[in-house]
């Protein structure tokens, strides 16, 4: 290790040396780096997480435009949007189909727990509106009654969700109404519910008296092909009688669903927070334990600085030591972040992983908040004065 | 002019501490070191031998007054000069000041490589000499805790002299060690400046070694109060 150090920095590791002098010292800094990685990993993987929750839904459907109602931030959130806007938007030249989805919360009692399902009810006669994962099993949705079930489904089963088959299905009461389980899709646990259920609109329209079809939550409309959605819905904005309304391209929908999520919700607000605070931590015990080295070599350093070596070399020394600490504390960081993000996804069923980019942002984010400590703790170097030596 | 005398001290004054607490603790010394001489300051506590030796060292600016070392003024010099300058003297301190992480080889290495030369084996090559000379080739991977309080003094000795330095300023160098020991380091300081021309300017107390010095300086107050040449040096 010394000799590799030496080659790459061209002179001796002083850095190196003085950390590893002091084992104790040296374990215990790396624990606290480690600990900072793992507060960061552990947030990062929960925004994540909600990221790929909060899109998740989108995926289920294919189209190029959503209309929603003012306050809907979210897929599952909001007011209706009547279904004039849809006729209206379809005067479009260049929007050549649209429908609306209905969305709405089904309990599912289950003899340990209530499984809480986000249900989205969808026009089955116009396949096009559905994600190539759905559309196989269009036959499914027409049948009335019926629904597909996310397999993901947080706190049933996972043989129990592959035994729902179309021969095998599974049923249970809604308003008192019996909804059959015909087959399952891959969804993911969200936040917001245990898992996702997919039905056609007359079912849902069944299931919840209350709604009215010419009121769905959200209208899909596609465009020409070749046409820009976001011209389309340019134009449509203008079109459209009801000024109030989100008209929007799909993937604008998605983009500022997404941006909400991580910076008006609260738990997207805390989990930011939560990865600042794991920042912040590592800068203070990284510069806790710089500064206080630095103090402890003093009068060596003085010393060096009597034989001429320039501030540089001090930088040099304070710096290699932030990057071995970034570096050496990173390692188990990611071993236990990615072990307790495991641990979480298996008791949440939430899309929680340790991914390669968030691994590299962590690294990067690990050697710049160690710089960093490390640029605060060379204002001690100037304590160092060789005068005082004799 | 430089390269007969190193050091040539002119008119020099220094002042500790600033507005009522100002204490003047160097009053006009002039001095010239002869190039391979060994100089000795000598002097009671607080006459200010430390005080010029720091001042010829390039670690404190000058308040007042001149210092021309190897050929350069040193009055408003600034840090790249003094770094450049420090790179061509020895220091040798009353504690050792060795780096508690660092053997003694890599200590000594130390000495070699504020002058970049970027070859760690020639490097290696001349700290194991220094040290070997300095009786010290079964200590070499030592860290400084696990060696003697003499032993660590050589060690710095030879840190400071592993880069063939101009001159050699030493602070009580032979203090923590024994009557043998300490000869043998002022000797082998003496043949340097035979040999290499280095010149040693010294603080010290101890009248062992003041056989082997070429002129004795005292001061008192501040001030040079005595000025003797004891031995030519070549």
């Amino acid at each position: 290790m010394n000799r590799w150090l030496q080659w790459l920095f061209g002179r001796l590791p002083i850095g190196w040396l003085q950390l590893s002098h002091s084992r104790t010292r040296f374990a215990a800094a790396i624990s606290g780096v480690a600990f900072a990685n793992v507060l960061v990993f552990v947030q990062l993987g929960i925004m994540n997480s909600m990221a790929t929750a909060t899109l998740k839904p989108y995926e289920f459907f294919a189209a190029d435009i959503m209309i929603s109602a003012s306050d809907a931030n979210s897929m599952t959130e909001g007011g209706n949007v009547a279904r004039q806007w849809l006729f209206q938007a379809q005067a479009d030249p260049e929007v050549t189909l649209g429908t609306g989805i209905f969305v709405g919360n089904t309990s599912w009692p289950r003899p340990t727990k209530t499984l809480g399902l986000t249900s989205f009810g969808i026009d089955p006669t116009l396949p096009d509106f559905l994600s190539p994962v759905l559309k196989p099993k269009l036959a499914t949705l027409q049948l009335n009654d019926s629904g597909i079930l996310d397999m993901a489904t947080r706190g049933l089963p996972r043989e129990e969700a592959a035994a729902i088959r179309p021969q095998t299905p599974a049923s249970f009461e809604v308003t008192g109404k019996t909804l059959t389980l015909y087959d399952t899709f891959q969804g993911g646990g969200g936040f917001g519910g245990d898992g996702y259920l997919i039905m056609s609109d007359q079912t849902f329209l069944s299931l919840f008296p209350a709604r009215r079809s010419a009121a769905p939550d959200h209208i899909l409309l596609k465009v020409a092909p070749g046409a820009d959605p976001d011209v389309v819905s340019a134009r449509l904005r203008d079109l459209v009688s009801d000024k109030s309304l989100r008209i929007r391209s799909y993937a604008q929908a998605k983009a500022e669903d997404l941006k909400y999520q991580q910076t008006k919700r609260p738990t997207g607000i805390i989990f930011g927070f939560g990865v600042i605070i794991g920042v912040l931590v590592g800068i203070v015990i990284v510069y806790q334990v710089l500064s206080t080295d630095v103090a402890d070599h003093l009068s060596e350093y003085a010393t060096f600085k009597a034989m001429g070596y320039p501030q540089t070399f001090f930088l040099g020394i304070v710096f290699e030591e932030a990057l071995i600490l970034a570096v050496f504390g990173f390692i188990p960081g990611v071993i236990v972040g990615t072990g307790l993000l495991a641990g979480m996804k298996k008791a949440t069923n939430l899309p929680l992983a340790m991914t390669w980019d968030m691994a590299v942002i962590v690294l990067i984010g690990t050697l710049v908040a160690c710089s960093l400590s490390g640029a605060i703790a060379t204002r001690r170097l100037a304590a160092a004065d060789p005068a005082d030596l004799f | 002019m430089s390269e007969e005398f190193p050091i040539i001290v002119a008119g020099l004054n220094h002042w500790f501490g600033t507005g009522e607490a100002r204490k003047q603790a160097i009053f006009d010394v002039d001095l010239k070191v002869a190039r391979g001489s060994l100089t000795v300051l000598m002097g009671p506590s607080g006459s200010g031998k430390t005080t010029v030796l720091t001042l010829m060292g390039c670690l404190r600016d000058l308040q007042d007054g001149s210092i021309n070392l190897l050929g350069h003024e040193l009055m408003g010099a600034g840090n790249a000069l003094n770094e450049a300058l420090r790179r061509r003297l020895g220091f040798i301190f009353q504690a050792h000041n060795l780096h508690g992480s660092l053997t003694a080889m890599q200590n000594v290495q130390m000495g070699l490589q504020v002058h970049r030369l970027n070859d760690p084996e020639a490097e290696r090559e001349a700290a194991r000499h220094a040290l070997s000379l300095l009786g010290l080739a079964d200590r070499m991977d030592y860290l400084p805790a696990n060696l003697s309080g003499g032993q660590k003094q050589r060690v710095a000795v030879a840190r400071a002299l592993v880069g063939n330095p101009d001159i050699v300023f030493a602070d009580e160098p032979t203090a923590a060690l024994d009557k043998e020991s300490g000869l043998n380091v002022v000797a082998m300081l003496k043949k340097l400046g035979q040999k290499r021309g280095t010149t040693t300017v010294m603080v010290t107390h101890d009248n062992r070694i003041l056989e082997l010095a070429d002129r004795i300086v005292t001061l008192e107050d501040g001030r040079i109060v005595s000025d003797r040449m004891v031995n030519s040096p070549v």
